[in-house]
């Protein structure tokens, strides 16, 4: 499926700041699920550079913005190819050891529910590691209903769970959460999914949780959904929750509130410009 | 029925005073107990003056106060010091070696030397710089090596500090005063200097300046501010090396790179000496909550275009439980034995050794994984039934927080105390420098409880300090 994507973010200041500086993890990696036609990240007036591959295999670029900012807006455009491997990640290079993905963190760390949700669904009984990885997803979305607005960003797993409602973040730190305490380990994924009218509801900038699965690596799955990422989805990038594998972690200096607002499309075919 | 341990005098072997000491206590002798009280109230006078009021950092002391100096000092001989000095060396550099090999193929890992959950699932394991390339593959530049003495030739390492080891200013200063109070001595001793020390290290900042570093590079101290229990310690050291010590605000990223700002508008910066903990580097990388760091930082240094002493992430090689894997380090990166022994110790978190530690705690020092400065540790020999039976319940609901070693017989040195001269015991830190070559200057921070009978060294616990001298056979 080729996909066009066209993103646009634009931070706005209440009051000029001396000095905007963001972390940016906005480049799709070369995958067999996903291959790469052109992408170009552009920001008017501010500085991207320090670029690096972290040991993710995400690219990872800064950007600075100085003096009297008053808004940075930041336009992700691309063309993608997709092909469905049921969810299964392959060609990435990354060389951070799956071991280091059981950590928690203040987002994923578990509750006594969290602990209850898995040794329920461990106590199932699966036929290995892949059925309970499903048996895994499939719970999370069974306790977590899909409602939008019910959650802030960055509402951690525990308190996702007691309130029982959820948007995809939220489906993601929970199924990380009791991945983890099952033994697998799992991190948050950040990408795109195009949308077509039969789906259920979803975000088109969506998040997803990866699981590693002994002798098949890392597999995809979107609680949200109740599938596993097939060639509607884009891969941007991942972390151990959402903050580490924000698309954009920034940081401003100077006094007075900052909105942000944006617009997305995640288009079939090529691009129309 | 308890035997008591015999513990290893510095200074007397029987009767007679080892030839390490002989100057030094003659001196002390002919001076007479009149100018000998003089002289230690002239050099507490100007520890005060100076204003070394700090608690070493990691050890909490929130409150400022004076560490006790003894005018005596801690005396090696140079044979002494040269088989200290090849071990701490070796050490060193199996410990960047570690360090480099985890972040990347993770070799000694695959090898099966060291459990993979230990190094990948070790809090201070940092995912974030997996795969990057430090210059010259070093990650600890300073490495503080804390080490006893039990026996003429039997030295251990108590740990190793990789991160921002402390008390180098001690090291300095306790000479300073030393010099001051028997200039004479100095002139007929043939005690090893160690002022050179700041300008090794600045040396070393600049070795491992970033390729893309033009010209002479800039090299700076981040301190995280007055606040701080060891400020004085870095100003200290900034002043002596002549460069600028900066708090995380008078540093920002542009671009591809670090600025300083400065009267004469912004400057590049290309080594970063900080003395504050990853956690607070680099809020868009780690704590968001952080005022402490610089925001983009971590992204500069992992793009190559600063570097960051110690490298972000050196902390899983000084971490307790991996400490005791560090001579199978030295036989798997270098191919050499180990110069410098181990303690023995027992990881409370296997069942083994979980139960031989339960069974033997009276006898046993417990420490916690991550804790330092003397902090949640159990000295078993020196504490109560019910104080070992609160402790027991501390282990049972994490044994694997915790490991065992036996009570070490740790060596004492003759310490001025109110009767006069009298054996206490005592460590080393030297500070290890870690750039285009490996440097140890000879000498060290030498820590001593001033409590007769106590084992506790660190300063929190009522710890004082001691010039360290190296003298020719």
């Amino acid at each position: 499926m080729r996909l066009t994507i066209d993103h646009t973010t634009r931070y706005l200041y209440e009051q000029p700041q001396r000095r905007i500086t963001q972390s940016l993890r906005l480049t799709p990696a070369q995958l067999k699920s996903q291959k790469i036609l052109s992408w170009d990240i552009s920001s008017d007036g501010a500085q991207i550079g320090a670029r690096f591959v972290d040991g993710a295999g995400d690219v990872v670029l800064l950007l600075t913005k100085g003096t009297n900012v008053e808004s940075v807006e930041i336009r992700v455009q691309g063309v993608v190819d997709t092909t469905d491997t049921a969810g299964v990640l392959t060609g990435l290079k990354e060389s951070i050891p799956p071991l280091a993905y059981l950590r928690d963190t203040p987002l994923t760390a578990p509750s006594e529910a969290l602990r209850a949700l898995a040794a329920d669904v461990g106590a199932g009984g699966h036929d290995g590691a892949l059925s309970l990885a499903h048996a895994l997803a499939g719970a999370t979305r069974d306790r977590v209903d899909y409602v939008i607005g019910a959650t802030e960003a960055g509402v951690p797993a525990a308190q996702v769970l007691d309130l029982g409602q959820g948007v995809c973040q939220d489906h993601a730190h929970v199924l990380i959460s009791i991945a983890r305490l099952s033994g697998l380990p799992a991190r948050y994924v950040t990408g795109y999914l195009h949308s077509d009218a039969s789906g259920e509801a979803h975000e088109a900038s969506h998040a997803w949780a990866e699981l590693f699965v002994e002798g098949l690596g890392w597999v995809g799955f979107d609680p949200a959904n109740r599938c596993c990422p097939d060639d509607r989805y884009v891969r941007i990038g991942s972390g151990l929750d959402a903050l580490h594998a924000a698309p954009v972690r920034g940081m401003s200096f100077g006094a007075g509130s900052e909105t942000m607002e944006y617009s997305l499309t995640v288009s079939l075919g090529q691009s129309q410009q | 029925m308890s035997t008591k341990p015999v513990f290893f005098n510095e200074m007397y072997d029987g009767d007679a005073i080892r030839p390490a000491y002989a100057k030094v206590t003659k001196w002390f002798d002919d001076l007479g107990a009149e100018t000998l009280a003089l002289k230690k109230a002239e050099a507490e006078a100007l520890f005060r003056r100076i204003g070394i009021t700090f608690a070493v950092y990691g050890e909490g002391g929130s409150t400022e106060r004076l560490i006790p100096f003894d005018l005596m000092p801690r005396v090696f001989t140079r044979s002494e010091w040269d088989r200290l000095e090849r071990g701490v060396k070796q050490r060193s550099r199996a410990l960047n070696a570690f360090l480099w090999d985890v972040y990347h193929r993770g070799e000694i890992v695959r090898s099966g030397r060291i459990p993979a959950e230990l190094v990948y699932r070790n809090e201070a394991y940092e995912p974030a710089v997996v795969g990057i390339n430090p210059a010259l593959n070093i990650y600890s530049h300073i490495v503080g090596t804390d080490l006893v003495r039990t026996g003429p030739d039997e030295f251990y390492v108590l740990e190793d500090n990789c991160r921002t080891p402390s008390g180098v200013s001690y090291m300095l200063e306790n000479r300073e005063i030393m010099m001051r109070m028997c200039p004479e001595l100095f002139r007929s001793a043939r005690i090893a200097p160690v002022d050179s020390y700041p300008d090794l290290l600045r040396r070393t900042l600049h070795e491992v300046a970033p390729a893309k570093c033009e010209g002479e590079p800039t090299a700076v101290i981040l301190t995280p501010g007055a606040f701080n229990s060891a400020y004085y310690e870095h100003s200290f050291l900034a002043d002596q090396m002549g460069i600028d010590l900066v708090e995380g605000r008078d540093l920002f990223v542009d671009g591809d790179f670090v600025h300083m700002r400065t009267t004469r508008g912004p400057q590049r910066v290309d080594v970063i000496y900080r003395r504050i903990d990853d956690a607070f580097l680099d809020p868009l990388c780690f704590r968001p909550d952080s005022m402490l760091g610089v925001p983009g930082l971590m992204n500069v240094y992992r793009s190559g275009g600063v570097q960051i002493c110690s490298a972000p992430g050196a902390g899983v090689a000084d971490d307790k439980a991996i400490y005791t894997y560090v001579p199978d380090m030295v036989r798997f990166y270098l191919g050499e034995e180990p110069i410098l022994k181990n303690v023995p110790t027992w990881r409370c978190g296997e069942a083994d050794s979980f139960k031989y530690v339960m069974d033997h705690l009276p006898e046993l020092v417990v420490k916690e994984v991550h804790g330092s400065g003397g902090y949640g540790m159990l000295v078993g020999p020196a504490s109560t039934k019910a104080q070992i039976a609160e402790f027991a319940e501390l282990i049972k609901k994490n044994p694997s927080n915790y490991i065992a070693q036996p009570t070490l017989a740790l060596s004492t040195s003759p310490t001025f105390v109110d009767s006069g001269l009298a054996p206490r015991h005592v460590d080393l830190r030297p500070f290890c420098l870690v750039g285009k070559e490996v440097r140890l200057t000879p000498g060290g921070l030498t820590r001593v409880a001033m409590k007769e009978g106590s084992l506790v060294v660190n300063s929190s616990q009522g710890g004082g300090v001691k010039d360290t001298w190296i003298v020719a056979d």
